[in-house]
C-alpha cells in the first residue's frame, strides 16, 4: 500500500527563539531549520512498514517556502520514495495545510497518512485531526504503536490516563507520539541517492485551495520571567525555607 | 453570545478540567451550555448541572460516544456547535483529539491551548515550547478553542441548578472502534491537578529508584511526574511525562529531581508557584528557574528530605 507522510520545516528544537523587539513576529532570521521531530518519527514509521513489506511506496509532502525542499530531501534520504512540495510564501495555518493535504490525498489515494502529532513551533496539534475530518478518514492520534492487519490499522495512543488502543478502517490518518520509534540517521550514500529521487512542486492555487488565514497574530511577547532563586546549603535549609519562607509545606 | 463547553468525563465522573474550561468560558460570556457526550453518563450531566455559572446541560447519551471516539463525537459537536458563538474544550488528550476534527467540519481554524482571554475573539497562547506568548485574533464566525486548565482557576462545582436536556443524536461514523485501554492506577492525586508535584529525570537511573519519589510524594500528598528521558528509558509510563509534548502542570510546589531543565521540560512546569531543583551539577539549567536549588546527589538528598519532613 501507499503511504503519505507530511514533513514540516521548523526551527530546530535546540534553538531558543525570541520575539522581535517590536513584538510583530518571532525572530527566525538565520536560525537553524530542521524537519519537525514528530515528522521524522512519521517518516521512520513509514520506512519500517516498508521494510516489513506492508508498504510499497512512501510519498513525502511538505508545504511552505521553496526551502522546504531540504526537509523533503531529508525524508527521501531516510527512505521515502518521492516528494511533493506545495510551494507558497504565504503564512499557512493548519486548516489550510489540511485542505492542501486533502487535495493531495484525493490525487494519490494513499491507504495511510502518517504525520506528527504537533509541530514544535506552532504547537497546535491540529492538522492530522483536521485532515481526518475533511476526508472522512478515521484518526489514530498520539500513536505509540501502529499495527496494520487485514485492511485495518490498530493504533495504540498515548492518552492522559495511560494508553488506549483503537482500530481504524483504512484509509486512515495516524499522528505520531515520541515513543513510536527512534528515527535512524540518514547515511551519506542515502543522502546522495536522495538527490536523484523525484520531487514535484505544486501550489495551493493549483490544488484549488484557498489558504487565506483565519486567525491573525496581533503580537508576540516573551513569557513572564521567573525571579532568580537561591541555592540552599543542605536539606535542612531547604525544609526550613519551604516551611517558613515559601509556606508550601 | 452563547458558549458550548465540552465536558471531560469517564461516563461516571465529571473531570476537574471541565471546571477550568468553564472559567475560561465565563471570561468570554455568560450563556454557558455544557455538552456531556458519552454512554450511561447521566450522573455526569447531573454533576455538570450543579456547576456554578452553567445555564444548560445537553446530554447525548449513546453507545457511539462511550469511548469518546473522535470520529463520532466531533460530528456531534459540529452539529450542535453550529448554533453557538464559541466551542470550548479542555486541552487534554481527549479534547485535543476531538476538537480540531469538529472545527474542520465547521470550516473553522481552531485556537489551541489558550492561557488567557483578551476579548470574545482574541486569546493568548504559548508557542515555541512556551518561549513566546502569541496574542491571536480569530475571524471565524464560530470560535473553537481549547483551554489550558492550569491557566484558569476552576469555578465552583456547586451552586448552579441548570436544566438537563437530552438530545437523541447517534453520530456513528463507523470507521473506528475501541479495542482496549491500559489506565495507570494510582492513589496519588492527578498530575495536572495536584498541589505538589515531584518529578524524576534520567538522574534517577532506573524505575526502581522512583520508589524514593513515591515515598516522598505520599508524605506530601503529591503526584509524581517525569522528564521525557525517564519515560523514553522505560523508568515510568508515558502518562507521567511533564513538558511541551507531555502534561502541563502548575502546582504550588514542583520538585525536580535529577532533571537537567531542557526547554521542552520547562515548558511543562515553569508556571509552578515554587520550584525546587535537586541536581548534582551546579551548572544545570534547571537552577535558572528554581526558587530553591540544592546541589547534591539525589540518592543522599531525597531520603534525607523524606525523613526531615
Ligand atoms: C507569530 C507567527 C507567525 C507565523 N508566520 C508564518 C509565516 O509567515 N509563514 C508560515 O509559513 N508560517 C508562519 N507561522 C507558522 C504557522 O502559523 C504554523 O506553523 C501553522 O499554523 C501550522 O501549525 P502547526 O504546524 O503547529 O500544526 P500542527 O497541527 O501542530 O502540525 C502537526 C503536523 O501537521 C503536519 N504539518 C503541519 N504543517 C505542515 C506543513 N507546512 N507541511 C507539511 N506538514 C505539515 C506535520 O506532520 C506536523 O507534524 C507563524 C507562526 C507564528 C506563531
Ligand atoms: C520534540 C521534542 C519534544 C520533547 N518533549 C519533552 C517533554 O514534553 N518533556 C521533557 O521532559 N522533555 C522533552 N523533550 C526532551 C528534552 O529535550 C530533554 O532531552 C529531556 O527533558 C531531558 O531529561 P532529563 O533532564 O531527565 O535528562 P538529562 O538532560 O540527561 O538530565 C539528567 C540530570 O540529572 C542529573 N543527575 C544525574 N545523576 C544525579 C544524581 N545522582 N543526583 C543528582 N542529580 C543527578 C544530571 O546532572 C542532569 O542534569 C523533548 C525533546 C524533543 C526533541
Amino acid at each position: 500500500m501507499k503511504v503519505l507522510v507530511a514533513v514540516k520545516r521548523v526551527v530546530d528544537y535546540n534553538v531558543k527563539v525570541r520575539p522581535k523587539a517590536d513584538g510583530s513576529d518571532v525572530d527566525t532570521a538565520n536560525v537553524k531549520m530542521s524537519i519537525n521531530p514528530f515528522c521524522e518519527i512519521a517518516v521512520e514509521e513509514a520506512v519500517r512498514l516498508k521494510e516489513k513489506g506492508v508498504v510499497s511506496e512512501i510519498v513525502a509532502v511538505s508545504m511552505g517556502p521553496k526551502q522546504c525542499q531540504e526537509q523533503i530531501r531529508t525524508a527521501l534520504a531516510l527512505g521515502a520514495d518521492r516528494g511533493i512540495l506545495v510551494e507558497t510564501a504565504e503564512e499557512l495555518q493548519p486548516l489550510a495545510v489540511a485542505k492542501c493535504l486533502k487535495a493531495i490525498v484525493e490525487k494519490e489515494e494513499p491507504q495511510m497518512v502518517i504525520m506528527g502529532k504537533q509541530s514544535i513551533d506552532g504547537d497546535n496539534n491540529q492538522t492530522g485531526q483536521m485532515l481526518g475530518a475533511l476526508t472522512g478518514m478515521a484518526q489514530g492520534t498520539f500513536a505509540s504503536e501502529v499495527v496494520v492487519e487485514d485492511g485495518a490499522v490498530k493504533v495504540t495512543r498515548e492518552i492522559d490516563g495511560g494508553l488506549q488502543t483503537v482500530e481504524l478502517k483504512l484509509p486512515a490518518v495516524v499522528t505520531t507520539d515520541l515513543r513510536l520509534n527512534e528515527p535512524r540517521y540518514a547515511s551519506l550514500p542515502n543522502i546522495m541517492k536522495a538527490k536523484k529521487k523525484p520531487l514535484d512542486t505544486t501550489t495551493p492555487a493549483d490544488l484549488g485551495v484557498d489558504i487565506t488565514p483565519r486567525t491573525k497574530t496581533l503580537k508576540v511577547e516573551p513569557p513572564a520571567e521567573r525571579q532568580a532563586g537561591v541555592k540552599v546549603a543542605d536539606v535542612a535549609e531547604l525544609v526550613e525555607k519551604l516551611k517558613n519562607e515559601a509556606k508550601v509545606i | 453570545m452563547s458558549i458550548l463547553v465540552i465536558a471531560e468525563h469517564d461516563n461516571a465522573e465529571l473531570k476537574g478540567a471541565t471546571l477550568n474550561t468553564i472559567a475560561a468560558a465565563k471570561a468570554i460570556g455568560d450563556d454557558i451550555h455544557v455538552l456531556v457526550a458519552g454512554a450511561g453518563c447521566g450522573a455526569v450531566a447531573e454533576a455538570a448541572a450543579k456547576v456554578d455559572g452553567v445555564a444548560k446541560v445537553i446530554l447525548a447519551d449513546n453507545v457511539a460516544y462511550e469511548h469518546q471516539l473522535a470520529e463520532n463525537v466531533a460530528k456531534l459537536v459540529a452539529d450542535l456547535g453550529k448554533n453557538f458563538s464559541h466551542i470550548l474544550a479542555p486541552a487534554t488528550t481527549t479534547g485535543k483529539n476531538m476538537l480540531p476534527r469538529a472545527a474542520a467540519l465547521l470550516d473553522v481554524q481552531p485556537i489551541s491551548d489558550i492561557v488567557a482571554v483578551e476579548s470574545a475573539d482574541t486569546f493568548k497562547r504559548p508557542i515555541y515550547a512556551g518561549n513566546v506568548i502569541a496574542t491571536v485574533q480569530s475571524s471565524d464566525a464560530i470560535k473553537v478553542v481549547s483551554v489550558r486548565s492550569t491557566a484558569f482557576d476552576a469555578v465552583a462545582a456547586e451552586g448552579g441548578s441548570a436544566a438537563v436536556e437530552s438530545v437523541d443524536i447517534a453520530d456513528d461514523a463507523a470507521v473506528s472502534s475501541f479495542v482496549g485501554e491500559e489506565l495507570a492506577e494510582s492513589d496519588r492525586p492527578e498530575l495536572t491537578a495536584a498541589k505538589v508535584v515531584i518529578s524524576g529525570g534520567r538522574g534517577m537511573q532506573n524505575g526502581d529508584n522512583f520508589e524514593m519519589l513515591y515515598k516522598l510524594a505520599d508524605k506530601l500528598g503529591a503526584a509524581v511526574g517525569a522528564s521525557r528521558a525517564a519515560v523514553d528509558a522505560g523508568f515510568v509510563p508515558n502518562d507521567m511525562q511533564v513538558g511541551q509534548t507531555g502534561k502541563i502542570v502548575a502546582p504550588d510546589l514542583y520538585i525536580a529531581v535529577g532533571i537537567s531543565g531542557a526547554i521542552q521540560h520547562l515548558a511543562g512546569m515553569k508556571d509552578s508557584k515554587v520550584i525546587v531543583a535537586i541536581n548534582k551539577d551546579e551548572e544545570a539549567p534547571i537552577f535558572s528557574v528554581a526558587d530553591y536549588g540544592l546541589v547534591a546527589d539525589l540518592f543522599d538528598a531525597v531520603p534525607e528530605l523524606e525523613t526531615k519532613l
